[in-house]
């Protein structure tokens, strides 16, 4: 067995020199006194190789456009096995990285690493800094919630404030008319193209660097160099093993927040950026009026170029920087302002006056009729957002159905879907498949829309639209009022909650007779998903 | 080699050895919980509702023996998107009065076949497989019968469940 090893390692050797390399990394020289407070780097390493997995994983799963995104995130979250977890791996990831990458920062300037010979080290890693911020500010727009939405609402007007670059910048990430499709492509391009390409390189050159230059000894240290591995390698390995067993509780203990669909038209939400830009946050409360932009873009600008200029003006500027205490000194003291500002920030912002988690059973919607919600699963399965926007998007070629100035009554709606071309539209709607009653819904549905709806419309579950549809398709309005619209035969379906269990209902759709004798309803036989999504919305109803 | 030396390289050696252990150790644990969470989540099945049933129409005009294609539409949960779309089955009436209802996809490749009334058989175009009017494999590359419905009646009406696959023959 031995000899087969040895004899498949020689092969490898020679043709691709690969255990060689991986021993002449392991067989390193390192200095004495390198320790515990250089494992950082391996860390940031490993937690950016965790999200690059995970991100491919998501990606399996995850629709980048505005009209999916949500959804696919809530099915990752709620239906694909083990999904909670990844989605959580790479969410709670993102602030580990943070953490660890400053942890790694602070640990260099104490260390005077940064010195020369090791200056273009440093400025790869600042570089690779502002890479993970970037990478968090892409990554929150992507599952196109409200907090999603209204975060980098405020990010993209900060980004507009900058003085000459402004206007350039917000062209550059599509925000020139507010947030839209073109803000999300370009956000996803950034985050799932530019920045992973730009942080394999970049993470390339700075381990490239560090083996180059080696690690900083203690300037005390004359002792004789020791090999990476195993020593120092266990450490590493140790201080990864302790961030991943954190990282992987984070994700199973802590649900990832996802609020409501992105609403843009919603004006009581109170958007509040990722706890490691709240600093920002608050900082911009000190500066009002004319003074804005000195929050949003100077100090901020004069923190990342303080940042790339630091190895290049210690020598002869900052000469204190040469004892370490200084350094820490420095380090805390960023650290507290840092810290003060965020803790500011989360103990003075008001709280939100609602809950903002979605809850299972949304009260909003079903304040809409049944043929509404249905209409809203018509609309989609016949594709009429292919011409048709409901408020905000691209142009399309038909009217925008929310604000459009001209509506028409629901039978010139019937006609256009039936039979288009005798209508007077430029363009016309397709044929479909769709029965009398779904029509009447869908058209029930277009009529109705008024630009506040519209957005409540699209935060619907697919569960409720598929209940409304059976309820539709059932024709269960011949007989029964839902929100006053409705036959009048049987009793009004509002409020069941508070009359019938769900078994009741499930046994008065067997056998109708048997429960309420002298009832005309016919026996109906769902599916036992289908029984089961349509009795959730029945006792979602309101009173 | 004095004692103590000796016994002082011997006791480097273990710690050397236990370092060594604990490196593979925490390797294999980070690397074998990753690759759980990873093989459950590409290999794992999807909470989706695959069991849905349609109303597929009236059957009480369908002749005994003579397969028809029907049209439904159905509601279909695809991932995070619920389908409601048009399908189709070919449905046969036994001489006992027993219904039927094929998927209208081959088992080879999945193309749609055709029903040749004239020679009372199924006949796929795509790579010439041939059922018979009970879905059995007649001739051609098809290894196993036609996929079936699950079919329910209520009165004359003929509901559609899910498809199940058939068994290889």
């Amino acid at each position: 067995m031995q000899r087969l090893f040895a004899q498949a390692s020689d092969w490898i050797e020679h043709r691709t020199g690969l255990p060689s390399a991986v021993r002449h990394f392991l067989f390193e020289d390192i200095p004495a006194s390198s320790g515990w407070p250089q494992v950082f780097g391996s860390v940031a390493l490993f937690l950016f190789l965790v999200q690059a997995l995970t991100g491919i994983l998501l990606s399996f799963d995850y629709a980048p456009t505005p009209g999916d995104a949500y959804s696919s995130v809530s099915y990752i979250l709620r239906k694909v096995a083990g999904g909670r977890m990844i989605h959580g791996l790479h969410h709670w990831g993102a602030s580990f990285i943070v953490v660890v990458v400053f942890l790694h920062m602070a640990q260099v300037f104490i260390y005077g690493a940064y010195k020369k010979p090791r200056e273009t080290t440093w400025i790869a890693g600042a570089a690779l800094l502002l890479i993970t911020l970037a990478f968090g500010l892409t990554g929150y727009l992507l599952p196109w919630d409200n907090r999603a939405y209204w975060g980098t609402m405020v990010t993209t007007q900060i980004i507009a404030t900058a003085p000459v670059l402004g206007p350039y910048l917000t062209t550059l990430i599509g925000a020139t008319n507010g947030i839209g499709v073109l803000t999300f492509s370009r956000f996803y391009a950034l985050h799932t193209l530019l920045l992973p390409a730009s942080t394999a390189l970049l993470i390339t050159i700075h381990v490239y660097l560090v083996r180059r230059h080696g690690i900083t000894p203690r300037p005390d240290d004359i002792a004789e160099k020791q090999k990476f591995y195993p020593r120092q390698a266990f450490r590493d390995v140790l201080a990864v093993f302790i961030a991943f067993v954190m990282l992987f509780a984070a994700a199973a203990l802590i649900d990832v927040p996802l609020e409501r669909l992105a609403d843009p038209t919603d004006t009581s939400y109170i958007p509040r950026p990722e706890w490691y830009f709240l600093f920002l946050f608050q900082l911009l409360k000190l500066f009002q009026g004319s003074l804005e932009p000195i929050g949003t873009v100077v100090l901020p600008g004069i923190a990342v170029a303080a940042l790339f200029v630091l190895p290049f003006v210690h020598g002869r500027h900052l000469k204190f920087l040469d004892r370490r205490l200084a350094s820490a000194g420095v380090v805390l003291l960023v650290f507290a302002f840092w810290g003060a500002l965020t803790a500011t920030a989360i103990t003075t912002s008001p709280r939100q006056n609602r809950p903002t988690l979605v809850p299972p059973e949304a009260v909003e919607w079903a304040q809409i009729s049944p043929e509404q919600i249905a209409g809203v699963g018509y609309f989609r399965s016949s594709h009429c957002d292919s011409c048709h926007n409901l408020l905000t998007g691209n142009p399309k070629p038909g009217p925008n159905l929310a604000s459009s100035d001209v509506h028409h009554s629901k039978e010139w709606l019937i006609q256009h879907f039936r039979n288009p071309e005798k209508m007077k539209t430029r363009d016309a709607a397709p044929d479909n498949h769709l029965s009398i009653p779904q029509l009447n819904a869908l058209s029930l549905f277009i009529s109705g829309l008024k630009p506040d709806s519209a957005s409540l419309m699209q935060t619907i579950s697919p569960d409720y639209i598929a209940a409304a549809q059976t309820y539709v398709v059932g024709a269960c309005a011949s007989c029964h009022k839902v929100n006053g619209i409705g036959g009048g035969v049987g009793p009004s379906l509002n409020g069941l909650s508070g009359r019938r269990s769900k078994e009741w209902i499930k046994a008065h759709f067997a056998a109708p007779q048997q429960l309420s004798p002298g009832s005309i309803m016919p026996p109906y036989h769902f599916s036992p998903p289908e029984e089961n999504r349509l009795i959730a919305y029945l006792l979602s109803l309101p009173d | 080699m004095s004692q103590a030396t000796e016994n002082h390289a011997s006791s480097g050696l273990e710690r050397r050895n236990f370092i060594r252990a604990m490196i593979y150790t925490l390797t294999s644990l980070i690397g074998g919980t990753l690759a759980a969470s990873v093989g459950t989540y590409l290999f794992g099945t999807p909470q989706v509702e695959t069991d849905s049933w349609a109303d597929a129409g009236d059957v009480s005009e369908l002749q005994p023996g003579s397969p028809q294609l029907i049209t439904f539409q159905r509601s279909r949960e695809d991932s995070w998107k619920i389908h409601n779309e048009k399908a189709s089955a070919w449905v046969i009436l036994n001489n006992d009065r027993k219904l039927t209802a094929f998927s209208p996809l081959c088992t080879h490749l999945g193309c749609a076949y055709n029903w040749q009334s004239d020679k009372h058989q199924f006949s796929c175009p795509c790579h010439g497989s041939i059922f018979s009017a009970t879905g059995q494999v007649v001739s051609g590359p098809a290894g196993r019968p036609l996929d079936r419905y699950e079919v329910k009646l209520e009165g004359s009406r003929l509901w559609l469940g899910p498809i199940k696959n058939s068994q290889s023959a």
